[in-house]
């Protein structure tokens, strides 16, 4: 072994690193394949993590549209089959982006092998923004799937496509980081599963996604309006109809806080290595 | 002076209910093939982790290559590749993903070219578009390796790189890593089986309860043990002049130690007079392990945190 010939070694990596495109560079792309990595991990078990989402919102809207489509009108001239497309699509897309992030984190927490992210050059930043995208595109192809199908037994009105697009960004990416915060809190699958049965569940279920608030009494309604899902549904939905429960403005500013809230929480449990770097 | 492969100064990690490592310093040159060596619990995998940014130290500070391992993290992050002790794998990839996957990871896009030489070296050409799942522990355990390799670490870490493994892989693992170290890769590996640390390794710390307590050129560490060991079968009795340097007996078998390999003339001397008939006699050397139990003995016990 030659002691120059390292030394030049370990120069070299001290000089290629220092330009601050390079660096740039470099971190573009490990952040661009954590990213690859997790889109990757739920497309090969897509029959799982879409397919199967997909069947459900189906069902759900068979049962329920032929149970109340004679007996309920949620919007006045809506049919309710299409006044509850919006908010199966809108369910769909928040609980596959919460699953999305937290199943993987778990897993791999479990399986231990957590360290090969934790142990190349990624920042807390690129960790999150990679994990939380990943959320957002399974959720999007799966909104997109349940749209589709049930879409052809009951295809509501677009009347303000921006907006739908906006809450369904907001809700996914808001849910996606959930996921971080509940894969990176969580030790044991049960754990997880608590999270989801008893926070995500519920919130989602009691969120509007089956009724108008309006049908509900005073005190249910003023609960549900401490719901932030109630806001992202009830603006999603407003992209469909034109009409909601709140101003849409009011609910995309709940939904952008609650979203920077929750990402300020991840970001910050990342960075400082909260249960990961122990 | 040279930029130190590693450098650890004053690390101490506390948990709740222990010190798992204690103002732990050490440097380790470029070049150099360091083994790192303790009974379980020492903190080996405590001191690893720091180094590679999976935990983090309650004090101190620690360096690869001249860059902080918190400061710096991608500097530091990039000139290291560890091979961790758990058989981990992602199971949804196959060995090629996983490696140009890790590669992703270090900023690196066209890298297939060394991630074919690396399979070839580790002998994964068969198993290359395989899944993880479907392959034996000591295939993944390959990969592992290969995994820590592909970014071209200047410095390498190997925790426990050969527990389970089979003897062949296990030759196969050391030439390549001679090789590595050879070409000018700085080596630091820990064991459990000190004749591996004895033939690879060129200075060696001992770990006990988050202390270093020994830190020698392995040739220095032996020759501490220096003397002669000396096993006798005897038919009667062992002259009671010879019971101070007895270190083991079973039955009619001595093992004693003597300073000087002269010295196992008188021992055989008075054995004659007090007609103790010699059986059988060898005469070896201290080994490794030898030290490493001397040492550990030795040694003070945890402080309490």
């Amino acid at each position: 072994m030659n002691q120059i010939e390292h030394n030049a070694l370990a120069q070299a990596v001290r000089l290629d690193a220092l330009p601050a495109r390079a660096q740039l560079a470099s971190s573009w792309v490990g952040f661009r394949t954590l990213l690859y990595k997790e889109v990757l991990r739920f497309w090969k078990v897509a029959f799982q993590t879409i397919a199967a989402p997909v069947l459900t919102g189906v069902l759900y809207l068979l049962v329920f549209g032929h149970v109340l489509d004679q007996r309920v009108e949620a919007f006045p001239g809506v049919r309710y089959s299409a006044f509850l497309v919006p908010g199966l699509v809108m369910m769909s897309l928040l609980q596959n982006a919460f699953a999305n992030s937290s199943s993987s984190l778990i897993q791999s927490k479990i399986m231990g092998n957590l360290v090969f992210v934790l142990l190349p050059p990624l920042s807390h930043l690129e960790f999150f923004a990679a994990y939380a995208l990943s959320s957002v595109l399974r959720a999007f192809v799966v909104g997109i799937g349940v749209f589709a199908v049930t879409g052809l037994i009951a295809l509501p009105p677009v009347n303000a496509p921006v907006w739908v697009l906006v809450f369904g960004l907001l809700g996914a990416a808001m849910l996606g980081v959930l996921g971080i915060i509940a894969g990176i809190v969580s030790d044991k699958f049960d754990q997880l599963a608590a999270f989801q049965n008893f926070i995500i569940m519920p919130a989602t279920f009691l969120s509007g996604v089956f009724y108008s608030v309006h049908s509900l009494t005073p005190f249910w309604r003023t609960l549900s309006r401490l719901n932030p899902f109630f806001y992202m549904i009830d603006g999603f939905r407003y992209g469909f109809f034109g009409q909601s429960d709140v101003d849409p403005w009011q609910s995309l500013a709940v939904v952008t806080a609650s979203l920077l809230l929750t990402a300020a929480i991840a970001i910050r449990m990342l960075a400082s290595g909260y249960k990961l770097r122990g | 002076m040279s930029v130190p492969a590693i450098e650890a100064r004053d690390v101490v990690k506390r948990y709740p209910r222990v010190t798992a490592l204690d103002r732990v310093s050490l440097r380790i040159e470029p070049g150099e093939f360091f083994g790192l060596l303790g009974p379980n619990g020492a903190g080996k995998t405590t001191l690893i982790s720091i180094l590679a940014g999976l935990t983090r130290a309650s004090s101190g500070r620690v360096t690869v290559l001249g860059h902080d391992v918190v400061g710096e993290y991608r500097l530091a992050r990039r000139c290291l590749g560890v091979v961790p002790q758990e058989l981990v794998f992602d199971p949804f990839f196959s060995v090629r993903e996983t490696l140009r996957i890790q590669s992703g990871y270090f900023g690196l896009k066209h890298n297939d070219g060394w991630i074919d030489e690396v399979i070839a070296n580790l002998d994964l050409g068969s198993k290359a578009d395989a899944n993880m799942r479907a392959l034996s522990g000591g295939m993944k355990r390959r990969v592992l390796v290969a995994q820590a390799l592909v970014h071209r670490p200047p410095v390498i870490v190997l925790d426990e790189p050969t527990a389970g493994v089979d003897v062949e892989l296990r030759q196969g693992l050391w030439q390549f890593v001679r090789r590595l170290n050879r070409d000018g890769h700085t080596i630091v590996l820990t064991t459990h089986y000190l004749e591996e640390a004895q033939q690879m390794c060129s200075r060696i710390a001992m770990l006990k309860a988050g202390r270093i307590v020994a830190m020698e050129p392995t040739r220095d560490l032996l020759a501490r043990l220096s003397g002669v060991q000396l096993m006798l079968k005897l038919s009667g009795a062992l002259p009671p002049q010879l019971e101070p340097k007895v270190i083991e007996q079973s039955g009619d078998r001595y093992v004693l130690k003597v300073a000087h390999p002269a010295d196992v003339e008188s021992v055989l001397a008075a054995c004659r007079i007090a007609s103790a008939h010699i059986e059988d006699i060898e005469v070896g050397h201290a080994d490794l392990e030898d030290v490493f139990l001397q040492v550990m003995s030795d040694a003070p016990q945890r402080a309490v945190a």
